[in-house]
C-alpha cells in the first residue's frame, strides 16, 4: 500500500500504485473494499473484497420459524425493506397455497412501489452527490422522509419495517395512512420533475455520466444482471411483468428500457421507473376503493396470528396462537422458488421445507451480490472518479451484498 | 405463463441425455430434475445453446446439505429462459467428503461468485473455476458453516437448548 509510482528511466519500467478504496470510504456508501492497482488516475486492475457485514442470515433462517424470518429480510436491502418483507411472505404463501384477497394484494403493491421509489430516489440522489451536486439529494431526502412517515403509520417502524404477516397485514391501513399516501402521490410528481430539470440536461452531470461504464445486453446477461441496470442495457426483463405476483397483472404500467447501459441511462431509467411506480400507486388507490373495506388478511388461522384480545378471551384463538408460536402446524414437504422485483433486481427466495417449524434450507438470491461481481472487471481502464460514479449507479447495498 | 411447456423441455432433454435426466418433478410449476456431475456441464451448455430452449440466463447456484443421504451435498442450479419465460431447476448430488463438480464459469461469468459462495459455505470444489477462494467468510476459516453439523451458536451455552423450541 502507498508505494509511490516510480518510473525507472534506465529500463522504462513503470510501477503502479496499490490503492485501498474502502472498506470505509465516504464515496463508497457502505462497507465495500476494492484493492485497486492504479496507474496515475487510471485503474489497471481491481479486486473486490466483500463480506464485512456478513451476518449468516441463511444459517439463522434454518433455526427460526417462518414468521420470524421477516426481520432478517429487512436487513438485506435496507433501502427498500418492504419489498423484501413482501417477497418473503409471498414465498411462504406460495408454499402453503394461500390465496390473499385482492385488497391485500393492492395494499402490498402500494407498499412495494413506495419502497421502490425510496430506493431509486436514494440511488439517484447519491449519484448527484458523487458528481458534485448536493442540492437534488436534499430535495429528494424530504420525499423519502414522507415515505418513511407512511411506513410508520402502517407498521410503526421506519427503516427495518417488518411490514405484514404471512397471509396479509398485521393491521389495516388507517385513514391517516391513506391520507398520507394520497398526499405523497400528489406532491411527489412536481418534486421529481424539479429534480429531473436539475439533472437531466445538466452539462456537468452529463459530462460525468454519459458514456461512463457502458454495458452491452450480452455482457449484462452473461453476468446474470437483473433490475434497472439490466434494463438500462436494453433487456426488458422485469419480474413484475414476466411473472406477475401480488396482482401486478391488474395494473397498467410500462417497463422502461435504456439503450447504452451507461451511468446516464441507468439514472434516466430509475427516474422513469419512479414515474411508473407513481402511476401504479394511483391505480392501486383507486382499486382499493372498490374492494370491500376492512379486509387486510387472508382467512388462514393456522398461520396468521389472531389478535391479542381474542387470544385472552377466546378458546380457538388461544389454540391457534399456541400452535403457531410453538410450531405445531403441519407444512408441506416441498421446495419453492419465488422472486420479486426488488430495488436492484430479481430478489429470489429458494425455500426447501421438510414439514418442520423452520425452513430446512433457505437461500436468498440477492441481486446486489450478483450484480456487484462485474464491478472490478468493468473498472479496468477506467478513471478512479468514473469508477466511483459507476459504483453509485449500480446501487449496491452492503446489507444485501453480504447477507 | 411460458411459451414452451415443461413437458417439451423434458422431452428434448430426454432425447439428448436419456437416463441421465432423473426424477423429474414440477413443484409449483417449476421443472426440477436431477443429473450427474459427469453430465452437468453438457446439460447446462445444451440448455444454454439450444436454439429453441434458450435457457441463457443463470439465475442462481446454491447447495443443500442432507447429512443422512448417501450423496449428502446437493448443488442446485436455477436457469431462466427470458425468451420463453420458463425456469428450470437442476440438482446434482455429490459425495460429502470430497464434493467435486465442473465449474459453470465457462458458460456464464456470473457463475463466478455464486460458485465461490457455494464453496465458502458447503466446501464444493468447482473444477475449472479461476479463483475458488472464500468470499463472505474470513479466509482462515476451516469449517464450511452451512453444513448441518456446524452449530449456529456456541455449543457450550447452556441457556439456549434446541429441544425447548424445536430444531
Amino acid at each position: 500500500m502507498n508505494q509511490p509510482a516510480i518510473v525507472d528511466s534506465q529500463s522504462n519500467r513503470k510501477e503502479t500504485l496499490t490503492l485501498n478504496l474502502g472498506p470505509t470510504h465516504p464515496a463508497t456508501h457502505g462497507v465495500f473494499q476494492n484493492v485497486l492497482e492504479m496507474d496515475g488516475e487510471r485503474i489497471v486492475s481491481g479486486v473486490s473484497t466483500i463480506g464485512y457485514i456478513h451476518r449468516a442470515f441463511e444459517k439463522i433462517a434454518e433455526h427460526r420459524p417462518f414468521y420470524q424470518i421477516t426481520p432478517l429480510t429487512d436487513r438485506m436491502n435496507y433501502c427498500s425493506s418492504p419489498i423484501n418483507n413482501m417477497g418473503w411472505h409471498m414465498t411462504v404463501e406460495k408454499m402453503l397455497d394461500i390465496q390473499t384477497p385482492k385488497r391485500v394484494d393492492y395494499m402490498r403493491v402500494i407498499v412495494m412501489e413506495l419502497a421502490r421509489i425510496s430506493d431509486h430516489l436514494i440511488c439517484n440522489g447519491i449519484l448527484g452527490v458523487d458528481t458534485g451536486a448536493y442540492t437534488g439529494f436534499l430535495y429528494l431526502m424530504e420525499q423519502r422522509e414522507h415515505i418513511y412517515e407512511i411506513y410508520e403509520e402502517i407498521c410503526g417502524a421506519r427503516l427495518t419495517t417488518n411490514i405484514g404477516r404471512i397471509g396479509g397485514f398485521e393491521r389495516d391501513f388507517n385513514d391517516l395512512a391513506f391520507a398520507k399516501i394520497k398526499k405523497f402521490v400528489k406532491n411527489f410528481g412536481p418534486v421529481l420533475k424539479e429534480f429531473e430539470q436539475l439533472f437531466n440536461r445538466n452539462r456537468i452531470f452529463m459530462d460525468r455520466t454519459v458514456g461512463v461504464a457502458p454495458v452491452t445486453p450480452e455482457v449484462a446477461m452473461n453476468y446474470s444482471w437483473t433490475g434497472p441496470i439490466l434494463r438500462a442495457t436494453g433487456v426488458d426483463y422485469d419480474v413484475r411483468a414476466n411473472e406477475p405476483y401480488s396482482s401486478y397483472e391488474d395494473f397498467d404500467f410500462d417497463v422502461p428500457v435504456g439503450t447504452t447501459g451507461d451511468v446516464y441511462d441507468r439514472y434516466i431509467l430509475r427516474n422513469e421507473e419512479m414515474w411508473q411506480s407513481l402511476r401504479i400507486i394511483e391505480q392501486a388507490l383507486a382499486k382499493i376503493d372498490k374492494e370491500p373495506k376492512g379486509v387486510f388478511h387472508a382467512n388462514v388461522p393456522d398461520f396468521y396470528l389472531p389478535p391479542k384480545e381474542e387470544v385472552y378471551n377466546n378458546m380457538e384463538a388461544l389454540i391457534y396462537h399456541f400452535k403457531i408460536v410453538m410450531g405445531e402446524v403441519d407444512t408441506p414437504k416441498t421446495e419453492v422458488y419465488h422472486c420479486v422485483e426488488g430495488g436492484n433486481g430479481e430478489l429470489g427466495f429458494y425455500l426447501i421445507n421438510d414439514g418442520g417449524r423452520t425452513p430446512y434450507r433457505l437461500h436468498f438470491r440477492r441481486p446486489s451480490f450478483i450484480n456487484y461481481q462485474m464491478y472490478a472487471p468493468m473498472s479496468r481502464g477506467m478513471l478512479l472518479s468514473d469508477a466511483i460514479v459507476n459504483m453509485s449507479s449500480l446501487n449496491v447495498i452492503a446489507g444485501e451484498l453480504d447477507a | 405463463m411460458g411459451k414452451i411447456s415443461n413437458q417439451a423441455v423434458l422431452q428434448k432433454l430426454n432425447s439428448r441425455f436419456a437416463e441421465n435426466i432423473a426424477l423429474p418433478t414440477e413443484p409449483y410449476g417449476l421443472l426440477t430434475f436431477e443429473t450427474t456431475k459427469e453430465e452437468i456441464f453438457d446439460v447446462l451448455s445444451f440448455l444454454k445453446e439450444d436454439s429453441e430452449l434458450r435457457f441463457n440466463f443463470l439465475t442462481d447456484i446454491t447447495a443443500v446439505h442432507y447429512p443422512e443421504a448417501d450423496l449428502p451435498i446437493v448443488v442446485v442450479y436455477h436457469l431462466h429462459s427470458f425468451v420463453n419465460n420458463v425456469r428450470v431447476r437442476i440438482k446434482v448430488a455429490l459425495d460429502g467428503v470430497n464434493p467435486v463438480i465442473p465449474s459453470a464459469t465457462q458458460l456464464w461469468e456470473g457463475a463466478n461468485w455464486m460458485e465461490r459462495e457455494t464453496y465458502d459455505f458447503f466446501g464444493v470444489q468447482f473444477q475449472g473455476h479461476p479463483n475458488l477462494v472464500r468470499i463472505l467468510n474470513v479466509d482462515d476459516m476451516t469449517a464450511f458453516p452451512m453444513r448441518k453439523e456446524f452449530p449456529l451458536e456456541d455449543p457450550n451455552r447452556v441457556d439456549k437448548k434446541d429441544f425447548y423450541f424445536g430444531r
